[in-house]
């Protein structure tokens, strides 16, 4: 601060306050809406204050879901969508740092090749390419599995960006340290490399977890068969059902769950998750 | 491209270690990219027995269609209304937090964490709000004379998906631009208030045009954001509806591939996004970003 102004800190404070309560009325709205029953919805506006059905929504969501939409119980739908984002994370980390590691420390014809058309994935996000690679994984089979729901996904640009200048930022002696020593490129990578890249898979790991249970189209486009619906997709659904048949004390218990599990990871996981929003920024 | 002083003389490892992500580039990525563009200079016949190739008739149909020509248009309201709400709004608070000496992280906190919430999540949180019969925004602006129904609406539909894209956003764009204000020497600033310049005066002309590299680079991707990050918002609002006014691009090549089953118009559409996106990356690559070097 450079000088000390009393009216600016109250409005700063009052700037803020104002800020977090945008950011935050909506689910505040939706959380009391979560705790009521069906009735309260009735009368013809939204209650503001918290109702007595919390356990009752949440326990009937999580355990059979809306039948009336056709939807599975909440639980396998969360369940879906932490293995696809777990499986996404960690699969992008792992052909991401072999890829970087491939090009920064070895030298061989079509490098640069290799390089340029990892660079193009940052180019063709799927939502412009929708029908050809849907195509492409319903050739494969691919349709209503673990696999089509995420392969088509790992390839990262921006993970195998970060980890090429993190690489190249690690001092050339440790290699030929290592060398002199008579450790080969695995046993280099492995026992060198990874330990020192622990903070950035971390940090990585927490934005591609968040990346991975973000997604929408992809799974909506890929299952058909609700065993493999995740959360994400699953409430478009509920919620078109309710428009028609109002439940939504037990949709908004949908959302907040779907909401839940990537928010506590950034919250309590804030320091990892600026480094690494920061960082993997093309 | 730099590589290491010193280099392993593998000659087949590399390839063994590029192989997967190489392989689901070239499977998922660029295979899909080439098709469309095949297709989109292609025609099927209704029953799908045979594909004429007919030059750039389908991209001279998609500027002679008047819908598409809307949709560019309402695009373009779409992500000029978001970049400039979702960047105000977050510098305003990013200024705010760092002008505070503690609680700074508390806010922090409190501001972020809509980044984990996802497009469709979002959209169908700020339906709620503006749900005609329900929502508790609707029947606030009803006792202020307002009649929202935004499904019918075209304006009060693109004001929904405006608010909730933006909503999300904000978050994002907060977390840069602390990181750039923190980047700002605090002694310009007290040089300044030495000779005599106020809070506002200080920002407009020392903060602000030191924190335009952020802006330029925030600005790129929220053009990027908005233009394609955005799917989940207009599907779980208004799809797109009413009459059109909010079916922007990259919901449009759904509607019309996936739905409407016009898969050279939506083709044609596919390979015109991908020219829009390779226009922003090589934007936010040759002129924002020097941290990546070839």
């Amino acid at each position: 601060m450079v000088e000390n102004r009393p009216w600016l800190n109250i409005l700063t404070h009052a700037v803020l306050t104002l800020g977090v309560a945008i950011i935050a009325f909506p689910v505040y709205l939706a959380i009391i809406a979560s705790t009521h029953d069906g009735g309260a919805f009735l009368r013809g506006v939204v209650p503001l204050l918290p109702g007595p059905h919390l356990l009752d929504n949440y326990g009937r969501m999580l355990g059979q879901g809306m039948s009336t939409s056709g939807a599975p119980p909440l639980t396998l739908m969360l369940a879906n969508s932490l293995l696809m984002a777990i499986l996404i994370a960690v699969a992008k980390i792992a052909i991401s740092i072999t890829s970087a590691y491939a090009i920064v420390y070895f030298r061989f014809p079509f490098r640069i090749l290799a390089f340029w058309i990892i660079f193009i994935t940052l180019m063709l996000p799927v939502e412009v390419r929708i029908i050809p690679t849907f195509k492409v994984v319903s050739d494969l089979g691919l349709l209503n599995s673990y696999a089509g729901l995420t392969i088509p996904l790992i390839a990262s640009a921006t993970a195998t960006f970060l980890f090429r200048q993190f690489f190249l930022t690690v001092p050339d002696e440790l290699m030929e340290a290592a060398r002199v020593d008579g450790a080969g490129p695995m046993k280099f990578f492995r026992d060198i490399l990874l330990p020192l890249s622990r903070t950035n898979i971390a940090a990585l790991f927490v934005i591609l977890f968040i990346y991975g249970w973000m997604q929408y189209l992809w799974p909506m486009l890929v299952t058909t068969d609700t065993k493999f619906y995740t959360i994400v997709m699953g409430i478009k659904r509920m919620a078109a059902v309710a428009d028609a048949d109002p439940q939504w004390n037990l949709v908004m218990a949908a959302v907040v769950l779907a909401m839940l599990p990537p928010v506590l990871v950034v919250i309590f996981m804030q320091r990892l998750f600026v480094k690494g929003l920061v960082e993997t920024e093309k | 491209m730099q590589t290491k002083r010193t280099i392993f003389p593998n000659k087949w490892l590399p390839y063994a270690l590029l192989a997967p992500q190489l392989a689901i580039t070239l499977i998922f990525f660029i295979w899909p990219a080439l098709q469309a563009a095949k297709s989109s200079f292609e025609r099927e016949d209704p029953f799908g027995f045979r594909t004429t190739f007919i030059w750039f008739d389908n991209y001279a149909r998609l500027f002679a269609d008047p819908m598409y020509l809307n949709s560019l248009w309402r695009t373009l309201i779409f992500a000029v209304l978001v970049t400039v709400i979702a960047m105000g709004v977050s510098l305003v608070l990013a200024v705010a937090v760092n002008r505070l000496l503690r609680a700074s992280r508390i806010y922090t906190t409190l501001l972020v964490w809509p980044y984990a919430v996802a497009p469709v999540v979002a959209g169908i949180l700020w339906w709620f709000m503006f749900n005609p019969s329900i929502g508790i925004l609707s029947y606030v602006l009803g006792q202020l004379g307002v009649s929202w129904n935004h499904r019918v609406n075209a304006d009060q539909a693109m004001i929904l998906i405006v608010l909730a894209a933006s909503w999300k956003q904000i978050s994002y764009n907060f977390l840069f631009f602390v990181a750039g204000l923190q980047s700002v020497p605090a002694s310009l600033s007290e040089a300044a208030a030495i000779d005599g310049a106020g809070p506002l005066k200080r920002f407009f002309t020392i903060v602000f045009p030191l924190l335009s590299p952020t802006t330029f680079f925030l600005l790129i991707v929220n053009i990027n954001y908005a233009m394609f990050d955005t799917f989940g918002v207009i599907d779980a609002t208004t799809s797109g509806g009413p009459a059109q006014s909010t079916n922007i691009l990259v919901y449009k090549v759904y509607a019309d591939g996936f739905l409407g089953l016009n898969i050279g118009s939506s083709s044609a559409q596919s390979v015109l996004l991908m020219l829009i996106v390779i226009v922003l990356t090589v934007i936010q690559f040759r002129y924002v970003e020097r941290r990546v070097q070839y």
